[in-house]
């Protein structure tokens, strides 16, 4: 097993809008990937990779029915939609920059990691 | 308030969107075995573009796909009994209504009654309290009325429900929630009231995942292999199924494309969702927190534990307004140091904008296939071909123009080998800010266009 996971290879994820705040939704595939991810893809993690585009600060929800959590960017889409100079207005693709971050593996899929 | 007897109801939805593809409601009308089909189109600030069409001529203002969707749908609605509840309205219901009516004549339906919602519309209520307070911002609203467009409160399911209570067969409205288009059929046929938090909860998740279309039925959702989506092409649009005990199951079409599981109403139930306790609608503040999705069937998933808690006693009213224009360029770089040219080319531009004495609030220079999406980092290698792209927001008209310009003539005058340079662009801003306005300073009111 490598050293390293991407959130690709155990979650899938959806961005949404609302004025300047972008909202990046990571439901587990399954069940034991959602406890690792809980215990990983913490706030300072995910404010690490969106810094070089949202200045945040980032809340993180946590949803155990749907093996999800919800994370809140805020002053992440260029001052919001009807003024934003981005191509992507509505950051629909910053899905994939949470897809793309990698975690340490370690503790992952080992004896009591669920 | 109920005026049926019917244990269960089937909704439709048949747009998420102002252009959304019109085909698959079309199908939903005519397979779904609906009850009602639900069109959701408005954006933010969908409803402050039409009301600038509606300054140019009265008798516009409304969604202008409207025409070309209930030519569509219309016949089959009718020959099945199908009613209609769209906020297509947009910014002039009553318009669009009788584009609607017109609409049916000429299709040799007969004469069809609208009922039309009006009330959201708080433009006059706002321009005298400047002392409103900007959600977003904090400041006081008097900051942005001098350029005011447009001031839309989101009304909610009550006053659907009166509209529906009419008996026609086609509502219209303007600015009302989206999932409150969905609750107001429930709320409608079952006589469910304001003191039933549960079934507000129910029927409010339900028109959440129901209020974007395609987006519940694997379109947003696909993934070559890793999320596999059969017959996208032909992607089908969601139906809720929810009986009057409070059970609600989502479907799509029959025999069309897509999928509907677990895991696509898991990505739009989180869609522009903040706190999962508190999702504020016009109609109860929602919360998704302890909901369960349990797949119950092919393309079939049921939806418990939804709970909500009373309606705020605020309307969030979105203001549009204008502030300034935007420019934009692009012109392209291929092969050897494509991406240095693009950087020196960008520099070129920056140059002559500033000895013209141009200024921006906002200037922005992207790399397309290298940083036009998700920021620019050092770590990316270098593409093949790279396409520059400029935008500036100015106040100053000529200089926003004058972005697009400077950045197409870098086909003569910049670094060597551009291509596929695109004519200058620019558009007016409408930008968008919101606040809560006392419920009691708006009157939602329900007309009549049209006789049944």
């Amino acid at each position: 097993m490598s050293d390293s996971v991407r959130v690709f290879d155990l979650a899938h994820c959806r961005a949404g809008d609302k004025g300047n705040t972008s909202n990046v939704s990571v439901t587990a595939y399954e069940e034991t990937d959602w406890a690792f991810l809980r215990d990983h893809l913490t706030v300072e993690r995910v404010m690490a990779a969106y810094a070089h585009i949202a200045k945040g600060p980032v809340h993180r929800y946590e949803l155990p029915n749907l093996k999800a959590m919800n994370f809140v960017i805020e002053n992440a889409l260029g001052g919001g939609v009807t003024i934003s100079l981005a191509q992507d207005i509505h950051g629909k693709g910053l899905s994939n920059v949470m897809l793309g971050i990698e975690l340490p593996a370690a503790g992952r899929n080992a004896p009591g990691a669920a | 308030m109920s005026t049926s007897t019917r244990d269960t109801l089937r909704i439709g939805c048949g747009a998420g969107q102002s252009d959304d593809r019109i085909p698959p409601a079309v199908e939903v009308a005519k397979h779904g075995e609906l009850d009602y089909l639900v069109f959701e189109c408005l954006a933010e600030r969908t409803i402050g573009r039409e009301t600038l069409t509606k300054m140019h001529d009265p008798e516009r203002g409304y969604t202008p796909l409207l025409h070309q969707r209930l030519r569509a749908v219309l016949p089959t609605c009718v020959e099945k009994g199908i009613r209609i509840v769209s906020n297509m309205g947009a910014a002039n219901p009553l318009a669009g209504a009788k584009a609607m009516r017109r609409e049916a004549q000429d299709l040799g339906l007969g004469d069809i009654a609208c009922a039309v919602v009006r009330g959201d519309d708080v433009s006059d209520v706002v321009r005298i309290r400047p002392d409103l307070t900007i959600l977003e911002t904090g400041e006081p609203l008097e900051s942005i009325l001098p350029s005011l467009v447009s001031a839309n409160a989101y009304l909610g399911a009550d006053v659907v429900v009166q509209a529906l209570a009419t008996g026609a067969p086609v509502v219209l409205t303007g600015r009302v929630a989206d999932p409150s288009l969905f609750l107001a059929p429930m709320l409608y046929e079952f006589g469910w009231s304001y003191d039933d938090l549960q079934a507000l909860a129910l029927g409010t998740v339900t028109g959440h995942l129901m209020e974007c279309s395609a987006s519940l039925t694997g379109g947003c959702f696909s993934w070559p292999g890793r999320k596999a989506v059969p017959d996208l092409a032909r992607v089908g649009y969601p139906i809720a199924e929810v009986s009057r005990d409070g059970r609600v199951r989502v479907s799509k079409t029959p025999g069309s494309g897509g999928r509907l599981d677990v895991m696509t109403c898991t990505e739009q139930l989180l869609y522009e969702m903040h706190d999962p306790c508190a999702y504020i609608t016009p109609d109860c503040v929602l919360d998704i927190s302890a909901v369960q999705l349990t797949q119950d069937g092919p393309d079939r998933v049921a939806i418990t534990g939804a709970k909500a808690r009373e309606r705020t006693p605020t309307y969030k009213v979105v203001i549009g307004y204008t502030d300034g224009y935007i420019g934009e360029g692009e012109v392209s770089y291929g092969g050897i140091d494509a991406v240095a040219r693009a950087k020196f080319a960008a520099e070129v531009v920056r140059e002559r904008l500033e000895m013209q004495g141009f200024t921006y609030v906002d200037y922005r220079v992207d790399l397309i296939g290298m940083s036009s999406l998700h920021g620019a980092l050092e770590t990316r290698p270098e593409p093949y071909e790279v396409r520059l792209r400029i935008a500036g927001r100015s106040h100053d008209r000529k200089a926003a123009e004058a972005v697009g310009f400077e950045v197409r003539s870098m086909h003569m005058h910049g670094p060597g080998g551009a291509g596929g340079g695109v004519g200058p662009r620019l558009k007016e801003v409408l930008a968008v800010k919101s606040v809560l306005l006392p419920r009691e300073l708006v009157k939602p009111e329900v007309l009549m266009e049209g006789t049944l």
